[in-house]
């Protein structure tokens, strides 16, 4: 399940763009390989981050994994009630599993993103 | 009945029997009030009351819950959980890049001769000569193993080894001038060594492994500059592959002034046989519990001793064992050294232990251990790469990386095939790590088990694979045949309960 409109990361992080507001989850694929997450860490709202910088880190029974910041900004929002139910990330991946929103810094940066076609490339090629 | 079931003994499921194997309650829900382990005399000194010593809000008049219970209860407890456990003196025990092999006993008589084991750490030095010297040779020992120049046998776990490696290559690069910001740490790495780094206030970059699962030396060319100040490898790495452009990389490291770390966890591989040192490693740690014998038990006590090369000796964690004529002494006088790791002098009964390991076998004894623990591996690997995907199809070392995707079609994952196993009375493997291997299992044999176990294992492996196919739900409720059957992992994790609670309980 990859959503047209979004932008990937090859870390498996999604990006949607409303403006100068990006909206950050991980995506279907990256949820269903961690399997059941039990737990999420958050960045602080205000804090700066540069593009594919880590900015926190999700735990499933299997793995900890870290999350990558697709595009460079300051942490507008975080979704807070992951802290008490990080299954949201697997029920909802694109929508109440959000995990950040930054302030988009440079638009640019877009183009070192994959669309979503892209990202259903990507996946099809790692999957060998 | 295969053929293969047949010729390597019985692989049926459930090959315990239901014999007396007690459930156990909590030794918070048993006792009496008033009842006691043993009777102590009378106090023949005037008795002091506690008011008197401390202030009131640190007194209390009992304690919540506290159990009550005679010996026998303590000790059957004890015993019957213990017949709840599984341990490598029960069976085989595969899990990868642990290097779970048996520990003979003779180690165990060692460490137990009243000079080592009623030793005292703040015994005058005359009188522990044998336990210095013990030290002092078991350094040597390490040292010419590893072709190092001189071992710490301070750190108490391979973990705080990590750790005492990276504060040597800090203190070095800061007496050069600047300690540098970076640390390159290969994708296929243990989690501790980004971690240790970091807690040594490095940025941890990661270098991708090749598609030969092995570090290219090109790739460590690109990352490196004059603000890397090491390289942490593991060699042979996790997917138990040897890295065989390690001398061309520390060459690259060094050209930059860089320093080159070896997680020394897989060495039982190369014992031997080949020498870190040589290799152009600065520093590496051992795992005494794994290559050298010292029991894994619960956690520890363990040792991770630290090999290092001579220009970094003067940075050693005090004190050091030297000699001085014909005696033995604690040296503390190292203006430089990073200070103390761990009170004393390490886990001494721990290096009594690795002592007797090495001194036993010899070095044409220690050879055969990798030999032997290489070509079980790829016993291992060859039998089984028919039915198990196998990721990284080569020789391997002393372990082997299989994965799920064939079994996956059937909707079963490595979690249940793990978990498979136990009904099988075999302990699991190494699952999903290395992380550079989806759904990995990582089978290590090591050199200590027979051919048969061998031969079961695999023919449980392979039944397990049919049932997979034909009965897919079997492994998915697995295990079956255990004291407690599958747990609810995710909720353990989300909702951890953590504390007793039961009858008598008057916490919150």
């Amino acid at each position: 399940m990859v959503p047209e409109g979004l932008y990937y990361t090859k870390a498996h992080e999604w990006v949607k763009v409303e403006g100068d507001r990006g909206q950050i989850g991980i995506t279907d694929f990256a949820q269903s390989q961690l399997g059941d997450i039990v737990f999420a860490e958050l960045p602080q709202v205000g804090r700066s981050l540069r593009q594919m910088e880590p900015f926190g880190v999700v735990e499933s029974v299997k793995a900890v994994s870290d999350l990558y910041c697709p595009l460079t900004g300051d942490v507008l929002e975080v979704n807070s009630s992951l802290e008490s139910h990080p299954e949201q990330i697997n029920a909802d991946p694109y929508g109440g599993g959000w995990i950040i929103a930054v302030k988009i810094a440079d638009p640019n940066e877009l183009k070192n993103l994959m669309t979503a076609d892209e990202y259903r490339a990507f996946l099809a090629a790692e999957d060998h | 009945m295969t053929e293969e079931v047949q010729r390597s003994g019985d692989v049926e499921e459930g090959v315990g029997t239901p014999g007396l194997i007690f459930n156990e309650p909590l030794l918070f829900d048993q006792g009496s009030k008033g009842r006691v382990g043993c009777t102590l005399p009378e106090c023949d000194v005037p008795e002091l009351k506690p008011e008197r010593l401390l202030p009131k809000k640190l007194l209390r008049q009992d304690i919540p819950g506290f159990p009550e219970l005679s010996e026998v209860e303590v000790v059957r407890h004890f015993t019957r959980l213990s017949q709840h456990n599984y341990g490598v003196d029960l069976g085989f025990y595969p899990l990868g890049s642990c290097t779970m092999k048996y520990n003979p006993k003779i180690n165990e008589e060692v460490w137990r001769l009243p000079g080592f084991s009623r030793a005292h750490p703040y015994q005058p030095q005359s009188l522990i000569q044998g336990a210095l010297e013990l030290m002092y040779e078991l350094e040597a020992l390490l040292a010419e193993i590893s072709g190092m120049d001189r071992v710490s046998l301070q750190p108490a776990a391979g973990a705080q080894g990590e750790i005492l490696g990276m504060m040597l290559i800090r203190a070095y690069l800061e007496s050069q001038g600047r300690p540098r910001k970076r640390v390159l740490v290969p994708d296929s790495s243990h989690g501790t060594n980004p971690a240790s780094a970091a807690i040594c206030g490095y940025q941890c970059v990661q270098i991708k492994s090749g598609p030969r699962g092995r570090i290219e030396s090109q790739a460590v060319a690109d990352a490196m500059d004059e603000d890397v100040a090491a390289i942490m490898i593991t060699n042979p790495n996790t997917l138990g592959l040897f890295e065989d452009q390690i001398a061309e990389i520390a060459k690259i490291v060094h050209a930059k002034g860089g320093q080159v770390y070896c997680d020394g966890a897989n060495l039982n591989a190369i014992i031997g046989i080949s020498r870190p040192g040589d290799m152009g490693v600065d520093v590496l740690h051992f795992n005494m519990h794994k290559t050298f014998a010292v029991p894994h038990g619960g956690g520890g006590p363990g040792a991770g001793p630290v090999g290092l090369k001579a220009h970094l000796a003067p940075f050693m964690p005090i004190p050091v064992v030297e000699k001085k004529g014909k005696r033995f002494v604690l040296n503390e006088d190292l203006p430089s050294s990073v200070g103390k790791v761990r009170a004393f002098y390490g886990n001494f009964a721990a290096l009594v232990r690795a002592y007797a390991y090495i001194r036993s076998l010899g070095p044409s004894g220690l050879r055969r251990v990798a030999e032997v623990a290489v070509l079980n591996a790829n016993y291992i690997m060859s039998r089984l790469k028919d039915t198990y995907h196998l990721p990284y199809d080569k020789f391997c070392k002393h372990e082997c990386v299989f994965s799920d995707a064939r079994q996956a079609p059937h909707g079963i994952q490595t979690l249940d095939i793990a978990k498979r196993l136990m009904d099988y009375g075999f302990h699991p493997p190494t699952i999903y790590f290395p992380l550079i291997v989806r759904g990995a299992m990582m089978i290590e044999p090591t050199e200590t088990e027979t051919k048969e176990t061998l031969d079961q294992f695999i023919a449980a492996m392979k039944r397990i694979a049919e049932e997979a196919e034909r009965d897919p739900e079997l492994l998915r409720s697995a295990p079956h045949k255990t004291k407690v059957s599958r747990l609810d992992e995710v909720k353990a994790a989300r909702q951890p309960n953590l504390r007793w609670r039961g009858k008598g309980s008057r916490l919150p």
